[in-house]
């Protein structure tokens, strides 16, 4: 379909993008990889005046490492996470869920920036975020820039910390180098969004359960940590008995959708199960 | 460009058999070929329509002001301002003279069915233009209540159509004992339930989007003297017909061409709004006009597919064999009786008795209207839901006599000796081996030790239970003989055309009248002329989809191609041979009755003298030195009317594990053994069939299309209907056994729905096989991870709605359960 018409513009540096975006307020919409907006302009679901495209500023782009941080600029692709060693060794949790996101040309296109501001409550890297802790850098006005905590960034279904007139650019990532890690996505087909995701990595000591990080997709309006889970994993040997009662509460609290792929006690029903396999597989049990 | 491969060592020694890749690939699959939206006319103006969002209204009142002062709009078009110029949709197979069927205006007029019906045109100088400017048209409407559920329908409490009077459109039976093919359900019901074993179910077809790759789009050029018009269709020559007997342009004014189309499975056998709406509008204007679709509306106005509720009763011995079947269909056909929509359900009356031996047998089918996107051919018509039903009921019958499903089947199926054979339902069937088939699949699938691996997951309670799912099938297809389609009241014949051209270089143009939307009929038509005229497979172009090329033609669709539209070629091309013989006799100085060909040769006999086709075919063009009388052409036409169907058969057998802890399904293995007779290319038998089953498997498992309350189509998108790609999917195992037809020349049987309509009981009889133990047996399709689930957890199954059981559930009051009499039924009431 033919979206609606738009203009275009295209800066090259984190202010002017920002001062484009205070010139034309609520009309402008970010283009941070295109993967959600494009469907959404071409559905004439919205119709922004203004697209700014932040995929000629080079500040945006790449890995690095700084100390005991991975630093991924915001409008890094998925393919690039994935191609990444540094990402795979210091926050596998990423990577493996990184893995799973739609199909190879989307991961080509989207970037972890644009999917973290839109916050679908069902796209895969909100719960990896969550689990490791993951800083969030915001820009505004001035050349200012704050950091948000992962566990103070999602606030609602599709809202974030961004505020209108500021930008994502990077994501700090404390780096959880030796600590396993596995994604569980439920789907019913490959390049869907997940009915259920769970992200764990797990610090092992002597074959228990050192430490745990657990992030839940879509079991409700944000991606979810079950820090109660966490802390019940906490010492426990990695096996099947232990973790399922550590893992038992996991959906308590939570409010995940009803649609066609599942009414929300069955969501409920699958978080618990898949918390326990992908614990269970990032203790490499 | 032609690709050949090297010759294997098994090859046969000519061209028929041959794993030759498809010559039409590389311009398929690059797109560099043209595709109807690939085309750019001088001035050509686009199309954009404004479309309801209601399932049922009153259109009130349409301003269309602001839109028509929209930049680059030329005109805005109301079905009130087109009303006598925009054709109809035609209803092409009423099935009997009683039958309701509402008109169906290309752009309505006063009255919307279904969301997505067109109200208004949009005509702009680009495509954006259009589109923006149809969100500038302003409709009023009153909202209808809708009917939605087919249960509900059958009610009559409220109406599709309120000038109709009823939602039933029309009722069709086939009853053994009436037409002397078999004994009386009735007895043989009240006979089981007294001695023997009766198994009730209830199943649901659920709707389905065809979701062919490229999506619809009609140009059409009235700057002519012929109105030319381009579409995506695999019907070119129906759709001339058919706008020559609506629009009132005499059909030899018509031009219509499907170039390149990208897939269709039934979803292009159709005349389309769009198509009509484009062609009223460009006459109207006098301008090229083009109309391409968005995906989204693709998936909510092109037609739909399946949609039953089916009510089966079979009865049997306490052996096994079965003594009856009574099969009660519901047909959903949506807002409007499509162009062949209000038959496909009957097609199921010769297929649910399948491969098997029945005494008794009796079809009833009621068709019902609803306020939802009109329902049409899908991939199989009519006898995927047929053979959905009886594979399961077999299963259910195995269970319930405690013996192996396949062992139930060979206790009443046709055996190898007894074809030709006329089955209960009346249906000669006049080739076929079930058990040479079944005996390979079980080789190929390691069906004991499947069995073996599944008793064992049972006895250790794992979390990861094994399934085995079983669908011997047949199916009728090569449609159709023209006879048999009359006395269905069908309304036009089912031959097929062929013509071939001696060039004078020594290539050879083939004109067929099956229009090819992907299939591979250039590879293959090459090959079987190739072989018949002993010309190179490169030498021979083969031209299909354009009525001024191919004038004469009934298109592609109901495994016709191959069966009819090759024999055709084949019997053209012996037409061209008997023609050339007196040519090649008089510059061999021979006599005609001394003259043989082999290989592309015509020979003395007896000598070493001869002369080639192409030595012929030049000699007939220069016309220099031809015997006194003969024409000078060797070209010749042929059309080719079947005495009967094709009925391919074969075996497949489906591993299916289930997570008992999610539902989540996972296939092991999938092994088909088909009969499709002798194969002219295994290669595009091979994507045939793969293709076949991943249709028919996603029934099973993803796709269904679901409206909700309100009558707004929920799976609107890609991202909803969950179309499977290749990661989705495994490698099928394939293989054949050959019984070949004794109805064409080559032995040729039909293969391009045989997968799908075989795949889906398969799925699901895995599926509730692995969970049987756990007090299942049924699970309604698509077989979600929920709702396996939710089955494993009520020891039940689960229903599509979620609070109704799906089998058996014939309790008091339940809809569907009327005596089938025909005179009460079309009136609409039930009881």
């Amino acid at each position: 379909m033919i979206p609606a018409q738009f203009d275009y513009v295209a800066p090259e540096t984190v202010q002017d993008a920002i001062a484009a975006l205070a010139e034309h307020g609520d009309d402008a919409k970010v283009l941070a990889g295109g993967q959600s907006l494009l469907p959404i302009l071409r559905m004439r679901l919205n119709a922004p005046g203004v697209i700014v495209d932040l995929g000629r500023i080079p500040e945006l782009q790449g890995i690095s490492e700084e100390g005991d941080h991975l630093v991924i600029g915001a409008m890094t692709t998925y393919a690039a996470l994935l191609a990444s060693e540094a990402v795979s060794t210091h926050a596998g949790v990423l990577s493996k869920a990184i893995h799973t996101v739609a199909d190879p040309q989307i991961r080509h296109r989207g970037t972890i920036g644009g999917a973290l501001v839109h916050a679908d409550p069902a796209g895969d890297v909100g719960a990896p975020a969550l689990a490791l802790g993951a800083e969030l850098v915001i820009a505004g006005a001035g050349g200012a820039t704050r950091t948000v905590a992962a566990d103070d960034f999602f606030e609602d279904l599709f809202t974030t910390a961004v505020r209108d007139g500021e930008l994502l650019t990077q994501v700090r990532v404390p780096k959880h180098t030796g600590w396993g890690a596995h994604y569980e996505k439920f789907v019913r087909v490959s390049h869907q969004w997940s009915i259920v995701g769970v992200a764990a990595t797990v610090r092992s000591e002597a074959g228990s359960i050192a430490e745990a990080r657990v992030g839940l997709t879509n079991m409700g309006s944000t991606p979810l940590r079950a820090k109660a889970v966490e802390e019940a994993l906490v010492g426990r040997p990695a096996t099947d008995e232990a973790v399922r009662a550590a893992v038992a509460s996991v959906a308590d609290g939570t409010n995940p959708p009803s649609d066609l792929n599942g009414d929300s006690d069955y969501r409920k029903h699958l978080a618990t199960v898949l918390t326990r396999r992908a614990v269970l597989a990032a203790a490499g049990a | 460009m032609t690709i050949t491969e090297e010759r294997q060592t098994d090859a046969p020694e000519g061209e028929v058999g041959r794993s030759r890749r498809r010559k039409e690939d590389q311009r398929l699959i690059t797109g560099r070929t043209r595709w109807t939206d690939n085309i750019q006319l001088p001035g050509m103006l686009h199309l954009a329509m404004v479309r309801s969002p209601f399932a049922h209204a009153n259109i009130t009142a349409i301003d269309t002001d602001e839109a028509k002062a929209a930049p680059g709009v030329i005109g805005v078009f109301t079905g009130a301002d087109l009303k006598d110029t925009q054709g109809v949709n035609a209803n092409a197979w009423p099935l009997n003279a009683e039958q309701k069927a509402p008109e169906h205006l290309p752009v309505a007029v006063e009255h919307v069915a279904c969301a997505g019906e067109i109200v208004a045109v949009v005509v702009a100088r680009t495509a954006a233009q259009a589109r923006d400017a149809a969100e500038l048209v302003d409709v009023d409407y009153e909202e209808l209540p809708a009917v939605l559920d087919l249960r509900e329908a059958v009610k009559d409490e409220v109406l599709t159509h309120p000038s109709l009077g009823t939602n039933t459109s029309a009722f069709w039976k086939l009853d053994s004992a009436e037409q002397g093919s078999g004994g009386d359900i009735e007895a043989a019901i009240a006979k089981a339930r007294q001695d023997g074993i009766v198994i009730e179910r209830e199943y649901r077809q659920q709707r389905l989007v065809p979701a062919f790759m490229e999506p619809r789009s009609t140009v059409v050029d009235p700057t002519g003297e012929q109105l030319v018009v381009w579409s995506a269709t695999q019907i070119p020559h129906i759709l001339r017909f058919l706008i020559a007997a609506t629009m009132g342009i005499p059909e030899s004014k018509l031009r219509v061409i499907a170039p390149d189309v990208g897939g269709g499975f039934g979803g292009k056998l159709q005349t389309t709004p769009e198509e009509f709406a484009t062609i009223a509008v460009a006459r109207r204007l006098g301008k090229p006009c083009k109309y391409t679709e968005t995906r989204s509306e693709s998936i909510l106005s092109a037609h739909h597919g399946r949609d039953q509720i089916q009510k089966l009763t079979l009865a049997a011995e306490r052996d096994g064999r079965v003594t009856g079947l009574k099969v009660e269909l519901l047909a959903d056909l949506g807002a409007y009786v499509a162009i062949v929509g209000g038959g496909v359900p009957v097609l199921g009356a010769w297929m649910f008795n399948s491969i098997y031996k029945f005494d008794a047998y009796q079809f009833n089918c009621r068709t019902v209207l609803t306020n939802k996107t009109w329902v049409d051919a899908y991939r199989g018509a009519g006898r995927p839901e047929a053979t959905y039903g009886i594979e399961r009921l077999m299963d259910e019958l195995a269970d319930e006599v405690g013996i192996d499903p396949l062992e139930l089947r060979a206790k009443n199926w046709i055996t190898h000796d007894e074809f030709p054979f006329t089955t209960v339902a009346g249906m000669t069937y006049d080739s076929g081996n079930y058990e040479a088939a079944t005996a390979r699949a079980k080789e190929l699938f390691g069906y004991d030790e499947l069995r073996e691996e599944q008793r064992r997951r049972r006895e250790s309670n794992d979390p990861v239970q094994l399934g085995i799912g079983i669908s011997t099938f047949t199916e009728m297809c090569g449609l159709a003989p023209s006879r048999v389609l009359g006395s269905l009241n069908y309304g036009a014949g089912g031959w097929e055309h062929a013509s071939i051209r001696m060039l004078a270089t020594g290539k050879v143009e083939v004109v067929t009248g099956a229009s090819a939307h992907g299939q591979g009929h250039e590879t293959a038509w090459s090959q079987i002329v190739a072989d018949r005229l002993g010309i190179p497979f490169e030498d021979i172009e083969v031209l299909h989809g354009d009525t001024q090329i191919a004038p004469r033609g009934m298109d592609t669709y109901g495994s016709r191609s191959l069966v009819v539209g090759a024999e055709a070629v084949i019997r053209a091309a012996d037409k061209v041979i008997e023609k050339a013989k007196p040519i090649a006799a008089h510059m061999l100085e021979a006599s005609v009755d001394d003259i043989e060909f082999s290989a592309g040769r015509f020979g003395v006999k007896g000598t070493d003298r001869g002369v080639s086709m192409p030595e012929v075919a030049l000699e007939s063009w220069t016309c220099h030195n031809l015997p006194d009388g003969v024409e000078p052409t060797i070209d010749a036409d042929a059309t080719f009317d079947p005495d009967t169907f094709s009925f391919p058969h074969g075996t497949h057998l489906c591993a299916m594990e289930v997570d008992t802890e999610t539902g989540a399904t996972k296939m092991r293995s999938y092994v088909a053994v088909d009969d499709i007779g002798v194969i002219v290319n295994p290669l595009i038998v091979e994507g045939q069939e793969h293709g076949g089953l991943v249709q028919g498997i996603a029934q099973a498992l993803w796709e269904g299309a679901e409206y909700d309350d309100q009558g707004t189509l929920v799976t609107g998108s890609f991202v909803d209907y969950t179309l499977p790609t290749s990661a989705d999917t495994i490698s099928f195992v394939t293989d054949h056994t050959t019984s070949p037809s004794t109805t064409n020349t080559l032995g040729t049987k039909g293969v391009g729905e045989a997968g799908t309509i075989a795949s889906t009981p398969a799925v699901v009889n895995a599926i509730v096989d692995a969970v049987r133990h756990l007090g299942v047996n049924d699970i309604v399709m698509p077989c979600t991870p929920e709702r396996v689930w939710k089955a494993i957890q009520a020891g039940a199954p689960v229903s599509a709605e979620g609070e109704r059981e799906a089998a058996p559930h014939f309790d008091e009051g339940a809809p569907n359960q009327a005596d089938p009499d025909p005179s009460a039924s079309v009136e609409g009431s039930l009881s």
